[in-house]
């Protein structure tokens, strides 16, 4: 059913990952992504591959799940292997007509794989163990130090929340109005290009309409429910830190600066 | 005391073309005067176009007044100061149940408007907690409105205005888009909440059998009153419901066609178990003779 | 685990019938009136129309579309033209009607649904709720259906409203023979017009029969989270006092009849 349409994808289980403060789980995606891209080397790849592991492993979340982001991004991966293989000076290995592959391509071609790989799986991880709704409040508190520089971060997330809860709905009401144009004879699948993009008219119109009208009739229920912008508001479910989550942010210090270490290995 | 005052209310609806010229003005008030006394449970019927949406979005400051007052628990809809007061005193529920909902968890969209009041978040939960109770959500608190019925999802926002802890509901026209079932557990809730919580229930529709129960029933046409009364005064004026193109409750009309047809009933009969009682001794009178 | 929709549904609907399908929320209604007109397939069984199975092979689903209207719940959201009179004109012209043919037929449309000609050329966003529905309404009667489906066409209207669009269907229905199939939660509608009554619950047919008989089973239908009309009901109260009235009926008139009949009947006794 199209009403089961969850956006991001979270995985309901309950494990210390589950449990810790969105906002930590934001600054630790940051600080991974971060951390990949300020080093090189055997010795930092073998940190992070450990590091994001062990939170694989704690997040109880099968490792199909985690992976399944792959799969969109597996022609940007090809892609970005084969010109690092291809078009990197260096000593060669071999030669297909005008293409070398050097040992200088082969290596940054790898680091450059593993780096997107881990980008898209620690992405996955933090989406699969927070809810939509405590990614909102999340970037809301989180990113609240925007507002000094006058980003209104409260209507963002707020804008944010209300998508989530809409997505499902207009998509439902496309649907409908797909049926009720094709009982007119409507018909989308033949014709060229131009007139196909012609007989979406009668659907886009309708939806257009549909979802102005959600919104009009929406914001003055939140009028009517004395809402009044971010000023003066109290939250129901308040973001607080635990003793866990200042654990967690000391563990994520000392992996980075474990990190920036290995700089100064040799290899 | 009188919840709701409102005197010598005017409203227009003004339509503008692109140059922002005045193309088009239609009164949706003239001069309407109503108050409503706390505690009551009314019915505003009227069919589209009547008013009483307009009338509706009066009584939260949604609409202002173009002429006149009117008073919320005595304050002033046009204060603007006030205005977030009157909103909490005065709760509105809307018709389109899908377009009320704003959160994704049924708990967090009644935590809304004590959030947007600024209320402590402990007294969040024990507002959020009763009021699920008194709509009888409790079961659904977890849950995402999209899984709801239509009737589960305007007793969530029922609920939703409760947690404000209002001394009144607006509803307009609640059950225009549910089915019966929905539609009777909406009104078995608003009605519990008007006997159980002492709610001021003003309840806009245009099914008559949902005014059967009200303690007093206000007929619009053309942005003004034109009956007001309890439901027996209102409905035993059939002929002019009708012209007014208003059907009345189906026991009313057959009492009605047969008043007309000759019989001797009384006027004003508004259930089936009332005519029942008014028939079985007409139509069993010749039997009684028999036997005796 | 699979779950059914609908399961193992058999029937047959005449030429010129006025069909009230009924069954509360979830039971498979708008499910099965999507089959008819070839919106949706079956899993297993098929459809005939006029003797001839719509998932055959070679069948032209789009012309059937044409020859079995569906209207929706809520249609007004379909209409997207910039005038009413074009946006009636779109069913017939997707027929492969001519410009000139299919605007002959959305007036001819417009006039039946009763939709004054002062709003044709407006844009259908001018309109008023019950106006708008009208138009929608015209716009499948503009291909001509020889079936007319409706799922609950008077869903969130005001009593004129309601009264205007059911006097349309049942003048399609009588002056112009069309087959009618009414979706609806209104039992005194159903009891109004219906010449028979399709009873759908949790996607299993339980009753196809006439409205008097179909009444009969009053308690069942509740257990169905359905009900009889309420003066249904009332007969049944008079019956329970002892009176002997006919409880199959239905409809305002018919109790308006059948009471006034004792009445008169005991006061010649007198």
């Amino acid at each position: 059913m199209l009403r089961d349409i969850t956006i991001g994808q979270y995985y309901p289980v309950d494990s210390p990952i589950h449990r810790l403060d969105p906002r930590v789980k934001l600054a630790g995606t940051m600080v991974f992504l971060i951390s990949l891209f300020v080093t090189s080397g055997i010795a930092a790849y073998v940190l992070a591959t450990l590091w994001l592991g062990t939170l694989i492993y704690l997040s109880r979340v099968p490792f199909r799940f985690i992976t399944k982001g792959l799969k969109a991004i597996l022609i940007l991966l090809i892609i970005s292997v084969s010109f690092n293989l291809f078009l990197t000076e260096g000593r060669p290995i071999f030669r297909i007509g005008f293409l070398t592959m050097t040992w200088e391509g082969l290596s940054l071609a790898f680091f450059m794989a593993v780096r997107l790989i881990y980008l898209v799986i620690a992405s996955s991880l933090m989406t699969l163990t927070t809810t939509p709704n405590q990614l909102t409040d999340g970037l809301e508190k989180g990113l609240g130090f925007l507002k000094r520089f006058s980003v209104p971060v409260h209507e963002i997330s707020m804008m944010m929340s209300i998508a989530l809860r809409f997505i499902p709905i207009l998509i439902e009401e496309t649907d409908k109005i797909m049926k009720a144009q094709t009982a007119r004879g409507a018909d989308f699948e033949s014709g060229n290009l131009i007139q196909r993009a012609k007989s979406m008219v009668p659907i886009l119109v309708p939806l257009f309409l549909s979802a102005f009208r959600r919104a009009s009739d929406l914001a003055m229920a939140m009028e009517a429910r004395c809402y009044h912008g971010g000023e003066g508001r109290t939250k129901m479910k308040p973001l607080r830190y635990e003793k866990r989550d200042r654990i967690a942010y000391g563990i994520m210090v000392i992996y980075f600066v474990l990190m920036l270490c290995t700089r100064f290995l040799p290899f | 005391m009188k919840i709701i005052d409102a005197a010598h209310v005017f409203f227009d609806y003004v339509r503008r073309d692109e140059n922002d010229n005045i193309e088009e003005v239609s009164h949706a008030l003239s001069d309407l005067s109503l108050s409503i006394e706390e505690g009551s449970f009314v019915c505003i019927l009227g069919h589209n176009g009547s008013g009483k949406s307009t009338f509706a979005k009066l009584l939260n400051g949604l609409n202002l007044p173009k002429e006149g007052t009117v008073l919320i628990a005595g304050m002033d809809t046009r204060e603007e100061e006030k205005l977030l007061k009157i909103r909490e005193t005065a709760g509105m529920v809307f018709q389109n149940p899908d377009n009320q909902i704003i959160a994704n968890v049924v708990e967090e969209d009644v935590g809304f408007g004590p959030e947007n009041i600024g209320v402590p978040t402990e007294e969040i939960w024990r507002r959020v907690d009763a009021s699920l109770a008194a709509v009888g959500m409790q079961a659904y608190r977890m849950k995402s409105p999209n899984r709801l019925s239509g009737g589960q999802k305007q007793r969530v926002a029922i609920a939703g205005v409760m947690a404000m802890k209002p001394a009144c509901i607006i509803l307009d026209e609640p059950t225009a888009m549910l089915d019966p079932n929905g539609r009777k557990d909406v009104m078995a809730t608003v009605h519990e909440l008007n006997r159980k919580e002492g709610m001021t229930i003003v309840h806009i529709t245009h099914y008559m059998e949902e005014a059967v129960e009200a303690d007093r029933v206000i007929v619009m046409d053309g942005g003004h009153v034109v009956m007001d009364g309890t439901p027996r005064e209102v409905f035993s004026r059939v002929e002019e419901l009708r012209a007014l193109s208003l059907c009345v409750p189906q026991a009313t009309e057959l009492a009605y066609e047969l008043r007309q047809a000759g019989m001797p009933l009384r006027e004003g009969i508004l259930t089936r178990e009332e005519l029942i009682e008014e028939l079985v001794p007409l139509l069993r009178r010749g039997r009684v003779k028999e036997d005796a | 685990m699979e779950s059914y929709a609908l399961r193992d549904i058999s029937f047959e609907i005449q030429d010129g019938e006025f069909i009230g399908l009924i069954g509360h929320t979830g039971s498979g209604k708008s499910t099965l009136i999507q089959h008819l007109n070839g919106l949706m397939r079956p899993s297993s069984g098929t459809v005939y129309f006029n003797g001839e199975d719509i998932f055959g092979a070679g069948y032209d689903l789009r012309a059937l579309r044409g020859k079995v209207g569906l209207v929706f719940q809520y249609p007004e959201y379909q209409l997207f033209e910039t005038d009413v009179l074009a946006d009636v004109k779109y069913g017939p012209k997707n027929m492969g009607l001519s410009d000139q043919e299919a605007e002959e037929r959305a007036k001819e449309a417009l006039a039946l649904s009763g939709l004054s000609e002062d709003f044709w050329t407006r844009s259908p966003f001018e309109l008023s709720g019950g106006q708008k529905r009208r138009a929608a309404i015209a716009g499948v009667l503009a291909m001509e259906p020889q079936v007319l489906i409706l799922d609950e066409p008077t869903a969130g209207l005001d009593p004129r409203g309601r009264d205007e669009i059911l006097e349309t269907v049942s003048q399609l229905h009588k002056s112009r023979h069309v087959t009618i199939i009414l979706v609806s939660h209104s039992m005194e509608d159903i009891a109004r017009y219906a010449d028979r009554i399709l009873v759908l619950n949790e996607g299993n047919l339980q009753y196809f029969d006439t409205p008097k008989r179909v009444f009969k089973y009053y308690r069942e239908l509740e257990k169905m989270g359905l009900s009889a009309p309420q003066i249904t009901y009332l007969m049944h109260g008079l019956r329970d006092e002892g009176i002997d009235v006919d409880t199959s009926i239905g409809t305002i008139e018919e109790a308006r009849e059948e009471i006034l009949r004792i009445y008169e009947k005991n006061r010649i006794k007198d």
